[in-house]
């Protein structure tokens, strides 16, 4: 079954507390490679049947209306495994 | 006089604000979230709590439920609607109110006693106070951190719809040191702090007077009964 995969990240500007928490856990394990961690989220809607178009703009639409808050979050993909 | 209190599924506080209109008397409705129904209210009021564990992001999930079409519908047509912690991130939501909610700024959970400052005595919620009248009511949340873009915050600002700030101590990193806010009209409020916690002496926040004799959040209620009193 196919599955359309949403994935949302805070915006850029905005303080991640989740990903800050994580990249003071890696300073603390000693890993200086990375400077900064941030988390997002990924959705993934198996679907009963083909993925066509109108189905892909009604995603598009969820993810902008539902998936994420605009204010604080921003769309950055929305793809299709079949 | 009746105003409704929403019970969604995860609302803690519903019980406590029924109890808040009571005490500023006017007749408390228990409404329910999956119902189309508001009962004849005059106005509204959206507990705190957390509804659907916070999954997603906090009172989004929340802010689809069936009843808020009829409180978006009734709000756009100027009924008075109060949303508290979860209520206010729920309005926030569904776009009655301005900006959004993320994580506190230092990632914990808070509860204390919390001096606010309120900004706008205007509000169907805030008339009985006085522009800088300082209060005291309980805050405790996990994701209370106010946040909108630029723009966003210097129309606000110059709108008077910041109604609350917080005083002293800014307990989620909020921009501005912004606690709660309010629609262009007025007649829609949020906070992060719970008025309904400080409403019967022995029951508040600590004052100078006495221990939990701290009634200060009583005032939103009998403003939204003189709000609709005048209407």
């Amino acid at each position: 079954m196919p599955t359309i995969v949403v994935e949302v990240m805070p915006k850029a500007e905005l303080l991640d507390p989740q990903g800050k928490a994580v990249a003071g856990a890696l300073a603390r394990l000693g890993k200086t490679e990375f400077s900064a961690v941030r988390i997002g989220k990924r959705f993934e809607l198996t679907v009963d049947g083909p993925v066509d178009d109108a189905l892909l703009a009604e995603v598009n639409e969820l993810a902008v209306d539902l998936f994420s808050n605009s204010v604080i979050e921003d769309v950055v993909s929305v793809t299709v495994n079949e | 006089m009746k105003i409704g209190v929403i019970t969604f599924p995860g609302s803690l506080d519903d019980r406590d604000a029924q109890r808040a209109v009571r005490l500023a008397g006017a007749t408390p409705v228990a409404l329910w979230h999956g119902d189309h129904d508001l009962q004849g209210v005059d106005a509204i009021v959206l507990p705190g709590g957390f509804s659907y564990g916070d999954y997603l992001r906090a009172g989004a999930i929340a802010s689809h439920s069936p009843i808020m079409a009829e409180v978006i519908d009734s709000a756009n047509k100027g009924m008075p609607v109060l949303g508290i912690c979860n209520g206010f991130q729920m309005l926030a939501e569904a776009r009655l109110l301005p900006g959004a909610h993320t994580r506190n700024g230092h990632q914990q959970f808070i509860c204390r006693d919390q001096k606010l400052r309120v900004e706008n005595a205007a509000t169907d919620w805030t008339n009985g106070y006085a522009d800088g009248q300082e209060i005291v009511i309980p805050l405790k949340n996990a994701d209370g951190r106010f946040v909108a873009d630029a723009d966003t915050i210097t129309r606000i600002e110059g709108n008077g719809q910041v109604v609350f700030r917080y005083v002293d101590v800014n307990p989620n990193a909020s921009i501005n040191d912004i606690a709660g806010v309010s629609n262009e009209r007025g007649n829609v409020v949020g906070l992060m702090p719970h008025p309904e916690h400080a409403t019967e002496l022995g029951f508040g926040p600590d004052t100078t007077d006495a221990m939990r004799s701290g009634t200060d959040g009583l005032t939103f209620f009998t403003s939204a009964i003189a709000a609709l009193t005048r209407a």
